[in-house]
């Protein structure tokens, strides 16, 4: 098989890979498989807690339940972006791809900025990760809530600036170092933000890190498995969504 | 087939085509598996030597209460306590998870399959020093104020959940965590990579079914680690949270430590045991599995006949992995559950009975007539197969809620589990240290010292852990730090003395495996190319194997892993590239 022979560049030298594709797609699978049993996990972890809860809170009521609807049709809409660049990048466009992959980062950050001003909301509210001001004796609904959308947020936020290193390379460095200042400038320092902020410093080095040491020019390939990603991150959310949003709507 | 593939950065033989010349680059920061999995092995070794300083303590304390040890002191209870969370800890992660499938995988995976690396080099190198770090911070938590964690290599809130529960609840506990959560990133990169390893770059001719033994086992212990690692990770960030930021989901309310009332409640510390042993089954699992492949391929190898039954081998050890999924209830049989998933929960932990018993006779009918060649490493396998029956045979008796009831918080227990995934698994460290040896160092071990080592330390493994069974049907509790003013105990004292002195002796027997290992690097004597007559390709290159394991070339493979004793064939083995058509047998 000579497509085969491209991928290991010995002609002929090793068994067809099992499934038929190339190893960074399977070890990017493979990830997202372990990832899925992380946030099982943290599902599980969310359902035990509600099920031996008899009051549990439900406090989201019109406008969280519309923001949060927002939120979804961002990532649905940044799906359907991710494919359509996918698909350029296959037909060999580098101009749409950046594009569209530039589409699927705006509404990924737009997600996680709108994420942010109801986390925010609630916090004002009284939410805390040990308390919530609607059931005084359910701690657990405020840590659940916190560490689902946050694990969940932290991925869209590590998906973003994954997607622009594919799309932007270098350039991409200085415009992340860039929102994390502004960010850091921008938020008070009594905000949650302004120290969780500094995660887009974090990320900055790691894409500093790979982009210094293994310089390249990102290929259809590497905007699939980009997508492989994002995709996931986004059906997380379809699990999070009616689970903690949904289920939690305030009964007039 | 119209699929797309990788451009040709993806085979790791252009990221790395040349051997790199640099101290750094070739011995530190080294991209070759071979080098990652030498790093490991001497992490496990630093790793293993800590856990057994810390279980002798253990045992001198236990039986001499008083008694000032070297290092350590006269011990007090809380301190047991902490020596035994951290043999625990030590051992379970940094040698049983890390030697064997970690280090050997690491150097054998690739060059049983005819790879000239891992799929991802850099994430391995990455995956290394990640469990590096991960071991530093462990080892760190015993010299914070409060010392290392005190609430066992389980680590089960509410004592690990509440920072004032106990001396080394503080900052070591936290330390404790970070150092799992590392271990868990660590470990999924690791599993990712030999999962990918093994599907892509197997030499043409290598198909799956003529793979040796020990890469099924590599690969499916890679898949139970990806998928039960991640679940850890989830229940040790929720932990960190418990302690850190206040959130309650394993403290449960009106808990009151030492006169003060805890701000949490709500929380259930089942929920914490629940994820711990859905990582926590599949991990003795990740332990022993990569023993079983190492004992396949040494029986047959010293047997000088083909495996017995290899698509049963291979069908066994998947089903061990799955049903190793299904069975974390067992463990928590003393929690109240509902005795019809306690049942449920019994019923998978007696199936897996069935492939361990495939796997054992198929063993003894790989040695059934054969001619066996007594070499050290045979001596280990065969030490493997009889630790793990003696171990396993416990096994159905504490599957049943009924006698794991009373037996659950004894001894019976330790001398269980240490039989089959402490000694068992070691075992096959030992065999497969033995054998590779001669590939990895280019010498041979020695073989009297390696002959004195196997007596003292089989002998001493069951002189410790078979007396354990009676401690506990005698009712002997576990996890308590003395038991000489126990009046009901006082008959047992003779036997924790036995023990105590057979872990002395049984431990310095592994001083004469040190230096062996040790001298012979240097002084032992120069191996051949293929010095145990093997099929498998790590014999068919040079020794030590060239930085892309076989000098530019890659190897075709004609023939499963286990030709020996061909009828009709010149030698008594044929190797894995020999083109010649073998006669049906």
């Amino acid at each position: 098989m000579a497509d085969v022979a491209v991928q290991h560049s010995v002609a002929g030298a090793y068994e067809p890979s099992l499934f038929g594709t190339y190893s960074k797609k399977i070890g990017m699978w493979l990830f997202l498989l372990s990832d899925s049993l992380t946030f099982g996990a943290l599902l599980f972890a969310y359902s035990y807690g509600r099920i031996s809860t008899p009051n549990w809170p439900t406090p989201f009521g019109k406008a969280s339940i519309v923001n949060a609807t927002i939120m979804t049709v961002c990532l649905l809409s940044s799906s359907l972006t991710m494919v359509l660049g996918v698909l350029a990048s296959k037909k060999g466009d580098h101009k749409a791809t950046v594009r569209w992959l530039l589409a699927t980062m705006f509404f990924g950050a737009l997600f996680v900025v709108l994420h942010a001003k109801e986390w925010n909301g609630l916090i004002h509210e009284g939410l805390r990760p040990f308390s919530n001001p609607w059931a005084k004796n359910v701690p657990q609904f405020g840590g659940t809530f916190f560490t689902l959308t946050g694990m969940h947020m932290l991925h869209v936020t590590i998906g973003v600036c994954y997607l622009g290193v594919v799309a932007l390379r270098k350039k991409w460095l200085p415009i992340l170092l860039g929102i994390w200042l502004l960010g850091w400038l921008l938020t008070p320092a009594t905000n949650v933000f302004h120290l969780g902020i500094h995660v887009l410093l974090l990320v900055a080095v790691v894409s500093a890190v790979i982009l210094v040491l293994k310089p390249k020019v990102y290929d259809a390939h590497d905007v699939e498995i980009a997508g492989l990603y994002w995709h996931f991150v986004d059906l997380v959310w379809m699990f999070i969504f009616p689970l903690v949003y949904l289920m939690s709507t305030k009964v007039v | 087939m119209t699929q797309a593939h990788g451009p040709a950065d993806a085979a790791p033989a252009t990221v790395h085509g040349h051997a790199p010349t640099g101290f750094i680059r070739k011995y530190v920061f080294s991209l070759d598996h071979k080098v990652i999995g030498i790093q490991y092995y001497f992490l496990a070794l630093t790793a293993v030597c800590i856990g057994m300083i810390l279980s002798l303590a253990m045992r001198i304390h236990m039986v001499w209460p008083d008694a000032s040890i070297p290092f350590f002191g006269a011990i007090k209870p809380e301190q047991y306590l902490t020596l035994m969370t951290m043999h625990g800890t030590i051992m379970v992660f940094f040698v049983l998870t890390t030697a064997p499938q970690s280090g050997f995988g690491n150097y054998f995976l690739p060059i049983q399959i005819g790879a000239p690396d891992m799929a991802f080099p850099t994430l391995n190198m990455l995956s290394f020093w990640t469990t590096f770090l991960s071991f530093a911070v462990m080892i760190s938590a015993f010299f914070v104020a409060g010392g290392a964690p005190l609430s066992g290599w389980t680590n089960y809130p509410t004592l690990s959940a509440i920072p004032m529960a106990g001396p080394g609840e503080g900052l070591g506990e936290d330390l404790w965590l970070i150092s799992i959560a590392l271990f868990c990133v660590a470990s999924m990169m690791g599993a990712l990579n030999f999962i990918t390893t093994t599907l892509d770059l197997r030499a043409k001719g290598m198909t799956l079914m003529r793979m040796p033994l020990t890469c099924w086992s590599w690969f499916i212990t890679a898949i139970l680690g990806l998928l039960a690692f991640g679940v850890l990770l989830a229940g040790g960030i929720l932990l960190l949270m418990d302690r850190n930021l206040g959130t309650s989901f394993f403290v449960p309310g009106g808990l009151v430590v030492s006169g003060v009332p805890v701000q949490h409640s709500g929380g259930s510390p089942l929920l914490w045991q629940h994820l711990f042993w859905f990582f926590g089954h599949p991990e003795v699992y990740i332990a022993i599995l990569p023993g079983m492949g190492v004992a396949s391929q040494l029986l047959s190898t010293f047997s000088r006949k083909p495996i017995f039954g290899y698509r049963a081998m291979v069908y066994a050890m998947m089903a061990i992995g799955i049903l190793g999924f299904m069975v974390w209830g067992h463990h928590m049989f003393m929690s109240g559950m509902s005795p019809y998933s306690a049942f449920a929960f019994s019923f998978m932990t007696m199936a897996i009975g069935v492939p361990s018993a495939i796997k054992t006779f198929n063993w003894l009918g790989t040695m059934w007539k054969g001619k066996i060649r007594f070499t050290v490493p045979m001596l280990f396998a065969i030490g493997f197969v009889s630790l793990f029956v003696s171990g396993g045979l416990s096994g159905p008796f504490l599957a049943q809620p009924a006698i794991d009831i009373p037996l659950h918080d004894t001894y019976f227990v330790v001398a269980h589990f240490h039989l089959i995934m402490g000694v068992a698994a070691i075992f096959g460290i030992f065999a497969a240290t033995y054998y590779w040896f001669p590939k990895m160092y280019g010498r041979m071990m020695n073989d009297a010292l390696g002959k004195i080592h196997f007596v003292m330390t089989f002998v001493g493994a069951y002189c410790i852990f078979m007396p354990m069974h009676y401690l506990g049907m005698a009712g002997n509790p576990r996890r308590y730090s003395q038991f000489t003013e126990v009046k009901y105990l006082a008959p047992l004292i003779p036997i924790h003395k036995f023990i105590t002195y057979a872990a002395i002796i049984t431990v310095s027997a592994q001083l004469l495996f040190l230096f062996n290992f040790f001298w012979s690097m240097k002084k032992g004597k120069k191996a051949a190319q293929n010095p145990w007559e093997a099929t498998t390709l790590e014999w068919t290159t040079a020794t030590p194997p060239p930085h892309d394991n076989f000098g530019g070339v890659t190897p075709v493979v004609y023939h499963g892993a286990y030709e020996y004793s061909v009828p009709g064939a010149e030698k008594d083995y044929i190797m894995q590239t020999d083109p010649t058509p073998v006669p049906a047998h």
